[in-house]
């Protein structure tokens, strides 16, 4: 099912999408329709063209990938499914996300993977290829964000005051992070062995995606960075 | 019907921008086009465009484009604009009739030459002379609304979707260098033609896209310098205090972002010694002038542009280029409207200006 998406507006576009139903669906001449996709739960969609804000919000299981950029709040909310983006994704990327993948091929903009959450079986994860802007992580209370920094410019890999407020899940930089300031309330460490193998699936499919090799990915050494386990924040508003 | 200035009601915008490095032109229809997959960024409450280079056969008068209310006060300001101006020229702005724009002012455009002597006799430049006459309309003359005066450029706004705004005011008729545009959500102050974006004076321009925080403390600050802040629109304010900042302290673009979109203490005492001393000098010498609170702004001038997020870069904007033209939008899709094969796609950092000048003699 091919779905031309020129003329549309987002409701249209989405009723549109909605009328396909399971299986699979091509959506071609996006021109940034928002909402795309928004909670649908069984299909496959792929998008050519450029998606508007919030592309998969509260996405409950199916799997959208993205044929070039995307622009911001991808995945706000998602619950279930995967994202997978061939190019660069504007701001708060994987906003409040509960559950499900998202893979970035490119950079991401500020606040990726902002208030991240994880409960049991939900474990949500955002993987960038590129660099990251800053707040990355900000609020993060759960779930796994990995950083890649693949792509050389002169930019480090994250901008300023990344995982500001973190208190939950796990972040992992492809970079020894000299020179990058995380907050007190944070620790973090060069990822040890056990942390890789926490990773590993997630760097295989980011390789099987884009086309690079896992083997490349892992000679550089990634740093671990992981909330102070005692109660970080006490006195911070009122003591508690 | 209650104003700007008599309410506040507690945005989301949209903006989009196009210039060419070569001064070629660019008709209006390609950035109103561009304005179409930003819709839903806009409520209807306002749109609005500023265009440069587009009266090249009067490029050395100032161009007033002058909402009125009715003839009586079109009448009245004319009196006042003939005591300081030669009018060169005054005639009705072309509009096209359109069932999504209703109820418009009378809409006029004066080019003028300001009166050698009443510029003397009142010991101020040309340019402080044409600006303090537009504020004296603004403030003192009930029914007219100067919303342009400057040379060979001009605003266009109106409440309704900008892009059935650049319809009304037949802007594929024009044809300038560069363009900004507007798409208006208001939150904090009522539609009213004079209200939508952009906010201009002399040849400064401002869209904004964005809620200020700082809003009192900028304005109790400019308003010491001759400004008056009017409607309460946040727009307004940064048009002040970076036609205060540029114009009147003689600063660099570069040095008004820095005040402007300040970066915190922590990321300015990272900084190489040369350049921390620069933005602690800054940071101290206009504190005031801080502005908090999310906002992306495209600021125009005779000959270029900036755009310019805050330090937190609580809005989004992208930058991309192709052969001679910049581009600048809220979202990639307005982009890819103007140019589909856009290049360079970048995301500047909060409080990063970007900064486009056409070259030297081509404007």
């Amino acid at each position: 099912m091919n779905i031309n998406a020129s003329g549309l507006d987002y409701k249209e576009l989405n009723e549109a999408l909605r009328k396909a139903g399971r299986g699979k669906c091509s959506i071609t001449d996006c021109l940034g329709q928002r909402f795309l996709a928004a909670g649908i739960s069984e299909c496959e969609i792929t998008v050519s063209g450029i998606p508007g804000n919030a592309l998969g919000a509260y996405l409950n299981g199916a799997r959208i990938e993205v044929m070039g950029n995307a622009q911001d709040a991808v995945g706000d909310t998602m619950n279930d499914g995967a994202i997978v983006i061939h190019g660069n994704v504007g701001d708060a990327v994987g906003y409040a996300m509960r559950g499900g993948h998202i893979y970035v091929q490119g950079n991401a903009g500020y606040r990726a993977g902002i208030h991240m959450k994880a409960y049991e079986q939900k474990q949500p994860a955002l993987v960038i290829g590129g660099k990251a802007g800053s707040f990355l992580g900000e609020y993060q209370a759960g779930g796994t964000i990995i950083v890649l920094g693949l792509y050389d410019d002169d930019r480090p890999i994250v901008g300023n005051f990344p995982s500001t407020g973190m208190h939950g899940g796990k972040m992992f930089l492809r970079s020894d992070c000299k020179g990058i300031r995380f907050p007190e309330q944070v620790h973090t460490h060069p990822s040890t062995d056990e942390d890789m193998a926490q990773i590993e699936h997630f760097l295989r499919h980011f390789c099987t995606y884009f086309g690079h090799d896992l083997k490349a990915l892992l000679d550089s050494p990634f740093t671990t960075v992981v909330p102070d386990s005692g109660n970080p924040y006490r006195q911070m508003y009122v003591a508690n | 019907m209650v104003r700007e200035g008599e309410v506040r009601i507690p945005s989301g915008c949209a903006i989009a921008a196009v210039i060419s490095r070569e001064g070629k032109g660019i008709t209006g229809d390609v950035i109103y086009n561009s304005m179409k997959p930003m819709h839903d960024r806009s409520n209807g409450l306002g749109g609005g465009f500023a265009a440069y280079g587009i009266y090249p056969e009067y490029k050395d008068f100032y161009a007033f484009h002058i909402f009125f209310d009715d003839r009586t006060s079109r009448k009245e300001c004319e009196a006042y604009l003939k005591e300081r101006f030669e009018v060169v020229k005054g005639e009705l702005i072309p509009t096209r009739k359109i069932p999504e724009i209703t109820d418009e002012p009378v809409i006029y455009r004066y080019f003028l030459s300001p009166l050698r002597s009443m510029v003397e006799s009142e010991q101020v430049d040309e340019k402080e002379f044409a600006a303090r006459s537009v504020v004296k309309i603004n403030t003192e003359m009930n029914g007219a609304y100067v919303f342009s005066s400057g040379k060979n450029m001009g605003c266009f706004k109106a409440v309704g979707y900008p892009e059935d705004v650049g319809l009304f005011y037949r802007l594929e008729e024009y044809e300038g260098y560069s363009w900004t545009a507007h798409g208006r959500y208001p939150t904090n102050t009522p539609g009213w033609w004079g209200g939508a974006h952009p906010f201009s004076l002399l040849d400064n321009s401002i869209v904004h896209n964005g809620e200020i925080s700082s809003y009192d403390a900028n304005r109790r600050f400019i308003e010491m310098f001759g400004y008056k802040c009017t409607l309460q629109t946040d727009t307004e304010v940064i048009t002040y205090i970076l036609d205060y900042l540029i114009r009147r302290q003689g600063l660099t673009l570069e040095e008004a972002a820095s005040v402007i979109a300040a970066p915190f203490w922590s990321t300015i005492n990272a900084k190489p010694e040369k350049e921390k001393e620069r933005l602690t000098y800054l940071r101290t010498v206009f504190p005031s002038l801080l502005i908090t609170g999310p906002f992306s702004i495209v600021y125009g001038w005779n000959g270029g542009l900036m755009a310019l997020n805050d330090r937190l870069k609580l809005r989004s904007m992208v930058t991309a280029q192709k052969d001679d033209k910049v581009y600048i939008a809220s979202e990639e899709a307005a982009i890819r409207v103007m140019e589909p094969d856009a290049e360079d796609l970048y995301a500047p950092a909060g409080g990063e200006p970007v900064i486009v000048t056409v070259k030297e003699g081509k404007f």
